[in-house]
């Protein structure tokens, strides 16, 4: 007697699970995982060995990342913040520009970069492009102290996610422009973050799988930085044409 | 023909009419095709035969069967650990005891939980957000530690081959505004979370205008702004990823009530030559739900997570009957406490620049969604604390209460819309308002987590790991939240956070 009823409790108790866990503007990325990934979640599934595989080579992965974000505090013992800083970007094959100085400093493409970046001790960094390096929410704790970054460069980092966004107030006194573009793992949740940036001026949000609705995301980031140019490209705005017009509309009537 | 027929009766003696009657009207329509007929009976003559095997099979001694009917879903009748409550505290706690024992299914954890569904819990009612604007050094720590573990946690809860955990944190701070009266503490507090290492700002109204044009300043002579690790998240994602990773991990998910215990009471004369009653639990028991059934579960530890009904769960080992003026006549001071909340719509609201912002009047409000909603609620005052025996809301208090304030502060909230609103159960620790973590003196294998009164949520990852440590270690490892104990109780000396509202 009781048995049925039970499974039919868990069943109701599954299905409002399932209603209440997903919210309205959820935004969990829509694309499956490649084939090969799946083949091998298939194989984990069925086999100890290669859920033990995967596991050490995501361990190893997990490992590697840690090392190239780790905080660079020997550095910034002997040769100060700045330098640290510099060192850290600079190994993580991102690009630099000293403050006041013309030239942007960056690795070649075998990750070799030239040390004379240690003549500018306690010259702030100015402009960063750190696009497509591993940078992560502990990596960003190496530039802490940059007050004077004016812009940085995110675009297409693959470790970037709300909580980095969170942290970028560490620049909020300076910071006007920024580029988060093509980062897969930033949600609105994150974006709410840069209200904290109030000097920004110009911001590139464009191509972000993790933001549902775009358009609307990007009319309240305008209300809420007026100051700033927001740049939202490379979405498809088939379904969210009349947001999109009376964003480009509120655009106009800024200028 | 008959002779097959005759067959088929004898070798299934245990057919029953209605089939019997069935198969006879099959033969009789499909007479005219002979071998194909010939081919099905067969197959179906060897699967009765089957049948017929396995029901032998089970019916022999040593077999599971019996001819009584056993309901599934009963506890086992042994455990190392039983957890009451399956609330975000309770679910916590398990994956903690799971992640930390020294070898692969070392303890053996089951959760009880009365209500799957979680129509009362707290946790899934909550307004689900995260601070580390505190005065306790502790409750600030806590912050930290469960921001950390939010930040990283799919490092921590992910399960293979299943999505990872998006809890849709909301990157927002809290925002405090302080009158005149309380400016001071309000600069304390600022002074010892900068100590603790929380990321937070003091404003000046000037400042905050500047910040937040859309807030109206009147009476604010201080604000404190969290910068870093404050926001708000779902909490049904982070209860379900925490069972979905303890169960993955090996832990029982039981559901059912806790409506007793066994136990033995050892008696021990004190210093001062008195005689003290120790209790031992022995077993768990616990109600099958809709119906009589119920099962004792023997076990070495209960952990007492029942959230807002902790209380009524310490009762029944008789906690507060003994004489006053002695340990055993100090209750449990954990009651639920009814909180509305409610969603307003407001289209020229603060949108996405909204903080949590928490008024010195008791008001708060933040965003929910990006369409122009909000919810907010307050506290009632201690004389006027409603009914608890259902879940109803009252639109009055809102109306009176906290829409005046809210209007006050927020001149664009003039003009909203309640749209809707529900109501939940504060783990209400009467003493002082903040979390019992430990172990009672009087009960050897009790332990407590509850009594957070509105700040559980936030803390159930920092103070699962804290109740796993106390329980496998033997005392705090990563956080010392001994002062969070019982002592401070029986010693009448409470830990109270020194609020600004
Ligand atoms: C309106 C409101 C707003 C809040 N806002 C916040 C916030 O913003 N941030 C924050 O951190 N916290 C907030 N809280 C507080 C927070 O929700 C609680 O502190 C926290 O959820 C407590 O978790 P719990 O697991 O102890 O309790 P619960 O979630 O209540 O879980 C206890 C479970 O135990 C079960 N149970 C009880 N008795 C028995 C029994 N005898 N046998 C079996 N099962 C039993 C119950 O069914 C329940 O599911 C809020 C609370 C409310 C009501």
């Amino acid at each position: 007697m009781s048995a049925p009823l039970t499974a039919l409790h868990r069943c109701c108790q599954r299905s409002a699970l399932l209603l209440v866990a997903r919210r309205p503007w959820s935004s969990s990325s829509a694309s499956p995982p490649p084939l090969h990934t799946r083949l091998l979640l298939y194989l984990a599934q069925r086999y100890y060995d290669v859920e033990m595989l995967m596991k050490w080579s995501s361990n190893l992965k997990k490992r590697g990342l840690q090392k190239k974000n780790a905080y660079y505090g020997y550095t910034q013992k002997f040769y100060g913040g700045d330098i640290a800083a510099a060192y850290f970007i600079l190994s993580l094959k991102g690009r630099i520009r000293f403050l006041g100085q013309p030239a942007w400093l960056h690795a070649d493409q075998s990750g070799k970069f030239n040390w004379d970046f240690l003549n500018h001790k306690d010259t702030p960094l100015e402009e960063v492009d750190l696009s497509y390096t591993v940078i992560n929410y502990t990596g960003l704790g190496n530039l802490e102290r940059q007050g004077s970054l004016r812009t940085l460069s995110l675009r297409g980092c693959p470790e970037v996610d709300d909580w980095f966004l969170g942290r970028l107030h560490i620049f909020q006194d300076s910071l006007e422009e920024l580029d988060i573009s093509h980062c897969p793992r930033i949600t609105t949740g994150g974006l709410a973050a840069l209200r904290n940036l109030k000097g920004l001026r110009r911001l590139d949000m464009s191509s972000l799988p993790g933001i549902s609705s775009p358009g609307l995301v990007a009319i309240l980031l305008e209300e809420m930085l007026p100051q700033c140019q927001i740049t939202a490209i490379g979405y498809d705005h088939s379904l969210k044409q009349e947001e999109e017009e009376e964003k480009e509309g509120q655009v106009e009537a800024q200028r | 023909m008959s002779a097959w027929r005759r067959l088929h009766v004898l070798v299934r003696p245990a057919l029953t009419c209605s089939r019997l009657t069935q198969q006879r009207t099959w033969l009789c329509c499909s007479l005219s095709t002979g071998a194909p007929l010939r081919n099905d009976f067969f197959k179906d003559l060897e699967a009765q035969l089957a049948a017929v095997r396995k029901k032998a099979a089970d019916a022999l001694p040593g077999s599971g069967w019996s001819p009584l009917e056993i309901n599934p879903n009963l506890p086992p009748e042994r455990a190392d650990i039983v957890i009451v409550g399956g609330g975000v505290v309770g679910w916590s706690i398990a994956y903690w005891l799971k992640q930390r024992e020294r070898i692969r299914e070392g303890v053996k954890v089951i959760v009880v939980e009365k209500d799957p569904t979680y129509s009362q819990a707290s946790t899934v009612l909550s307004a689900g957000g995260i601070r580390q604007q505190f005065s306790l050094p502790e409750n600030i720590h806590l912050s930290l530690a469960s921001a950390d573990f939010m930040r990283n946690i799919n490092e921590h809860l992910s399960v293979m081959n299943e999505d990872p955990v998006d809890l849709q944190f909301n990157q927002s701070g809290y925002l405090f505004l302080a009158s005149e009266e309380v400016a001071h503490i309000m600069e304390e507090n600022y002074s010892t979370q900068r100590q603790a290492g929380a990321k937070v700002s003091l404003l000046s109204p000037t400042q905050l205008k500047e910040k937040f044009p859309w807030i109206n300043t009147d009476g604010v002579v201080l604000a404190s702004y969290g910068l870093e690790n404050e926001g708000w998240f779902d909490p049904w994602t982070l209860l379900n990823a925490f069972k979905r990773k303890a169960m993955s991990m090996g832990v029982i998910q039981c559901c059912g009530e806790v409506t007793g215990f066994k136990h033995t009471t050892i008696m021990v004369r004190t210093g001062d030559d008195e005689q003290v009653g120790i209790r031992r639990i022995q077993s768990v028991r616990v109600q099958m739900p809709n119906s009589l059934e119920y099962q004792p579960v023997e076990c070495a530890i209960v952990v007492n997570a029942a959230g807002a009904h902790s209380g009524k769960l310490a009762e029944m080992l008789g906690m507060g009957f003994g004489a006053k003026d002695t340990f055993a006549g100090v209750p449990l001071p954990v009651e639920p406490r009814k909180r509305y909340v409610y969603v307003v719509h407001c289209p020229d609201g603060p949108g996405l620049d909204t903080p949590f912002l928490i008024d010195y009047s008791g008001v708060y409000f933040r965003r929910e969604g990006l369409g122009g909603n909000y919810i907010a609620g307050m506290s009632p005052e201690e004389g006027e604390e409603p009914d608890i025996s259902n879940l109803e809301v009252d639109h009055q208090f809102f109306e009176e209460k906290i829409w005046p304030s809210l209007a006050h502060r927020v001149p664009a909230f003039e003009k909203l819309k309640v749209s809707s609103a529900w109501a939940g159960f504060y783990d209400y620790n009467t003493f002082d308002q903040n979390g019992i973590i430990g172990i009672h003196p009087l009960i050897n294998n009790m332990y407590f987590a509850t009594g957070f009164s509105g700040h559980g949520l936030q803390h159930s990852p920092a103070v699962g790991r804290a109740v796993a440590e106390l329980i496998l270690d033997g005392n705090f490892k990563t956080l010392d939240l001994s002062n969070f104990g019982f002592k401070r109780i029986l010693t009448q000396e409470p830990m109270l956070e020194r609020n600004i509202v």
